[in-house]
């Protein structure tokens, strides 16, 4: 009886997955044949929309679990957290995948995508965040790959990934500092465009403290997920820890971010009627409050059930305080109001059941969880 | 060489459009340039009514353009003359310039299945010299020179009638400086301009955090090694002292008694 309503869920969400694939694709074919316009809402007052807002800033910073948690283990030596090194380094891998996949979508010109690797402009952010997505991709690329040289029995390749491993983890955590923090930098060159409860010189540091956030909820959800739909998940102790990272993670960004609006003048902003105030407080309730009162109480703290759900809220206020920083927040500067047209959200979609797609599919035939978690099947 | 530069005195400009119409045959643009209202990929400058003016649009050539230190391939450059041009073959379409932009200038051909950014070039490849819309004016409402030339062309007009201009010239600090200058009788910023400009010129903004990058790289880079170096050398001091604790749980009688043999005096 269980495994026909498992096996009934599973087929539902697989059926889901092939018709946004399917109608992701149609969008996709609409896009490089009669422009970008044809499918979405972006326009030359709204130039970056959902698929800047949602498919990069989102997808680089959820990826952000693969260089903390690497980080941790390698360099600071808790070994304790190993388990988690490869859900991670996977995540981080296919969101970037993503992330590359988005960009060739909505660049104008995706066929030049490799322009700046030489043509250089270093006062560009924009020529900063090239470099270290294809660096970084590089990076999580050989990451990833022990993975499969273990599975495929390569046991040379596999001494050999594992031999450039500190330099591999090291570049990693460079490459994403630079790369979480420019995503913000990007938008210091909009003082007078962007709404100054999220215009900051501070931006950089909000970024990459953010996604450290991020992606720390990222690798809790995740477990979740996998142990609903493979039986594969981790050790409630380790998830413990994590939620209690999670929890110092949001404290200082917390601080960070009210410290921030006080010292520029601006926190009165957060309280004066307009859409930005209700989207504020929705990012900062849902993202900040929220989980951070949950992670606070030790019951919560310590269940499964509530680990995910406060993650899953630090989640969502992650993507929300994105998408008010590159749509919602600039809107009033431009002009009207950008929603994104139906096959532009549909490309979104179709990459967001991409990811879940592969990660399933690695999760199950590469060796992802450590083989003592495989609680069941 | 002084650069070039535009003058736009709002208060001649009798919103004729001979300007639009002009830029439109010099850019080999098609359409009516009497239904141009809005700056669009076919429109690089238009003429706006606002309540009694005509306010003029188009690329303000900026002196440290935004654009130019946004784009990631240099597809943007300001040329020694004074314009803002771009190069489609290098751009990669990342439109980081038309949302960069402080005057949200720059436009994009979105329904073109190879598309370019599209502004104002100032006329920067014109046989003649100059540009179509300076040399189309039939008012001098738009007047084309030296930026010193036109700086003290405006100051001129703002002194010989006081009481008919806002005594400031929008683009002298504006954003840094533009290489196209405004003079009106009304603050620029009721017509539709951005009045919330920084004077510095905005790539100073993103630069002081790109000028971070070689210390996160060298630094940072140090910093983790160390983190490494320290925290692995601590677990393998950590592994000697378990396996000297294990032996001495082991073995009590003999390797255990020397070792505590000091203590006993």
């Amino acid at each position: 009886m269980g495994n026909i309503i498992k096996l009934r869920r599973f087929g539902f969400w697989r059926a889901v997955a092939l018709i946004l694939f399917g109608l992701g694709l149609a969008s996709i074919w609409v896009r490089f044949t009669k422009g970008l316009g044809a499918v979405s809402n972006l326009s030359d007052q709204h130039p970056w929309g959902l698929w800047v807002g949602f498919d990069v800033l989102c997808g680089v910073g959820l990826a952000a679990g693969g260089f903390t948690i690497t980080a941790v283990v390698y360099l600071f030596h808790l070994k304790r957290y190993r388990p988690i090194v490869r859900p991670a380094i996977l995540t981080a891998f296919l969101g970037y995948l993503l992330v590359v996949f988005g960009l060739l979508v909505d660049l104008g010109r995706p066929w030049n995508i490799w322009h700046p690797l030489v043509m250089w402009n270093p006062h560009s952010v924009m020529f900063e965040v090239a470099w270290c997505v294809t660096l970084y991709t590089t990076v999580l690329a050989l990451e990833f790959s022990g993975m499969v040289f273990e599975r495929l029995k390569w046991e040379r390749a596999a001494r050999i990934q594992h031999a450039i491993t500190l330099p591999l983890v090291i570049a990693g955590v460079i490459l994403s500092t630079l790369h979480q923090s420019s995503l913000g930098s990007l938008y210091l060159i909009v003082p007078n465009k962007l709404y100054p409860l999220w215009y900051t010189e501070r931006l950089p540091l909000i970024f990459w403290t953010s996604a450290v956030c991020a992606g720390l909820a990222m690798v809790i959800v995740e477990s979740r997920l996998s142990a609903r739909a493979l039986g594969r998940e981790l050790e409630l102790p380790l998830l413990r820890d994590i939620g209690r990272a999670l929890l110092a993670a949001l404290g200082v960004f917390i601080v960070l971010r009210i410290r921030d609006l006080w010292e520029r003048g601006v926190i009165d902003l957060a309280f004066k009627p307009g859409y930005e105030m209700w989207l504020f407080q929705l990012e900062v309730f849902v993202g900040l409050v929220v989980p951070f009162i949950l992670l606070a109480v030790p019951r919560i703290r310590n269940s499964a059930r509530g680990l995910y759900i406060a993650s899953l809220f630090t989640v969502l206020g992650f993507i929300a305080n994105r998408l008010n920083v590159a749509v919602t927040g600039l809107d009033r500067a431009q002009g009207g109001h950008y929603v994104p047209a139906v096959p532009e959200t549909l490309i979104t979609l179709m990459l967001i059941a991409l990811g879940f797609t592969a990660f399933n599919l690695a999760a199950k035939h590469l060796p992802v969880y450590p083989p003592a978690t495989m609680s069941r099947d | 060489m002084s650069t070039k530069a535009l003058l736009v005195d709002i208060s001649r400009c009798i919103g004729c459009g001979a300007c639009v119409e002009a830029c439109m045959q010099a850019h080999n643009q098609t359409g009516d340039y009497e239904q141009a209202k809005v700056l669009s990929a076919n429109n690089y400058t238009v003429v706006q009514e606002r309540g009694d003016y005509y306010v003029r649009r188009l690329c303000m050539h900026c002196l440290q353009p935004t654009c130019v230190s946004v784009c990631p391939v240099g597809a943007l450059q300001k040329t020694a003359d004074g314009p803002v041009v771009y190069e489609a073959a290098k751009c990669i379409g990342c439109r980081y310039c038309m949302q960069a932009c402080p005057f949200s200038v720059p436009r994009y051909e979105w329904t073109k299945v190879v598309p370019r950014v599209a502004k104002c070039d100032m006329c920067a490849t014109r046989k003649q010299g100059g540009t179509a819309c300076a040399a189309a004016c039939p008012e001098a409402a738009t007047v084309f020179g030296s930026r010193d030339e036109m700086l003290a062309e405006a100051r001129k007009r703002l002194k010989d009638d006081p009481a008919g201009y806002v005594q400031h010239i929008y683009g002298e600090e504006e954003a840094g400086g533009t290489s196209v200058l405004l003079i009106s009788p009304v603050p620029l910023e009721q017509l539709g301009y951005p009045g919330n400009l920084p004077q510095d010129p905005l790539p100073a903004r993103t630069w002081a955090a790109l000028s971070h990058v070689p210390d996160v790289v060298t630094i940072g880079g140090a910093f983790l090694l160390a983190i490494w170096w320290i925290t692995r050398r601590r677990e393998e001091v950590a592994r000697v002292e378990a396996a000297e604790a294990a032996a001495l749980a082991v073995e009590p009688t003999t390797s255990g008694g020397e070792v505590f043999h000091g203590k006993h005096h």
